[in-house]
């Protein structure tokens, strides 16, 4: 059975292995403790570039969805995870086109929209 | 061993030896975390739909009040403490499983089920302040998408919560059952999923409020 599965992907999550996997858990628990005082850090401070802050958040956030991927869901690109890495970056892929793709077209539609005034003086 | 036999030694014997298309399929374990992966990742694609929505329709106010003046940052941060702190008590709770220590695997269910109740409570007294402010989902665009992304988020931790019982209770009956560990190994994915679509959450629907 063990030789068996060696030959197959391994599965999401579980994985954990002793003492390892607490110190797995453990090191994902303070990267994500630490990323996310760090995000509601930069969301209130002056001491950053004003614009710049959606920017910080957003690294801030990728950086930590990586960091639970990484220790909770023990995804690694190593050879035997390509079947659940493959799936995820389709996941991400199918995300990033509707999340981005909606927010273009909508700002496009309203950069195009016909000022309301204007659009009630035809409809009369 | 003869220097051909030396150097045409896979380098991992154990993946190399039979070719991929005699190796049949994965066992059932894997064959099932590895669907439900693909679950998880369809369920984070319709979440993304909702944040597509949110995006959008956030600034879409109707005169109503926006977000800065009704999100807490205070609370937001100890919600985030609350589903972390049970992300990792949930994975303590797949060591114990992976362990058979059925002692460890009720105690952190337990950890892990008592913060998801706190996470909650505190997210439905928020809507419920909200709601009885004049701010329900019926307020505003931007009231509906945050109540529906929010809320559906809120609908998953209830479902897990749900879900955590009920792996409770087929340990206690059932045991360490094959099938009652894929199960839980389920849950705790589950879990930690809703974990990365909280930190989307908290950065774009709190923290980004502006």
């Amino acid at each position: 059975m063990a030789a068996q599965e060696e030959q197959h992907d391994k599965a999401p999550g579980g994985g954990g292995r002793g003492r390892g996997g607490v110190l797995m858990y453990a090191t994902g628990f303070v990267f994500a403790i630490v990323l996310t005082l760090a995000s509601f850090w930069a969301a209130g401070t002056h001491s950053v570039w004003q614009p710049g802050v959606p920017v910080l958040l957003a690294a801030l956030a990728i950086g930590q969805m990586g960091v639970h991927v990484v220790f909770f869901f023990h995804i690694s690109s190593g050879p035997d995870d390509t079947n659940n890495f493959l799936a995820l970056a389709f996941g991400v892929f199918v995300v990033g086109l509707v999340i981005f793709g909606s927010m273009l077209i909508m700002s496009n539609l309203n950069a195009n929209m016909m000022p309301m005034d204007r659009l009630m003086e035809m409809q009369r | 061993m003869s220097l051909v036999d030396a150097l045409t030694e896979p380098v991992e014997p154990n993946r190399n030896d039979t070719p991929i298309s005699e190796r049949g399929p994965a066992p059932l374990p894997i064959v099932v975390a590895f669907g439900f992966w693909l679950f998880l990742l369809s369920d984070i694609v319709l979440f993304s739909a909702l944040f597509a929505a949110y995006a959008v329709l956030s600034g879409q106010t109707a005169g109503g009040p926006n977000g800065p003046q009704l999100f807490d940052r205070t609370n937001v941060l100890i919600e985030t403490g609350c589903l972390l702190a049970s992300s990792f008590t949930c994975g303590l709770c797949t060591l114990a499983i992976e362990a058979r220590n059925r002692v460890g695997t009720y105690a952190w269910a337990a950890v892990t089920f008592a913060l998801g109740v706190a996470f909650l409570a505190l997210e439905l007294s928020e809507f419920s302040r909200m709601i009885a402010s004049g701010a329900g989902p019926t307020r505003s665009a931007f009231l509906s998408a945050f109540f529906t992304l929010v809320g559906t988020h809120g609908l998953h931790v209830t479902i897990g919560l749900a879900w955590l019982v009920t792996m409770m209770a087929q340990l206690a009956t059932l045991g360490f059952h094959p099938m009652v560990v894929r199960r839980l190994l389920c849950f705790s994915l589950f879990w930690h999923a809703l974990d990365i679509v909280w930190i989307g959450v908290f950065t774009i629907v709190y923290l980004g409020a502006h």
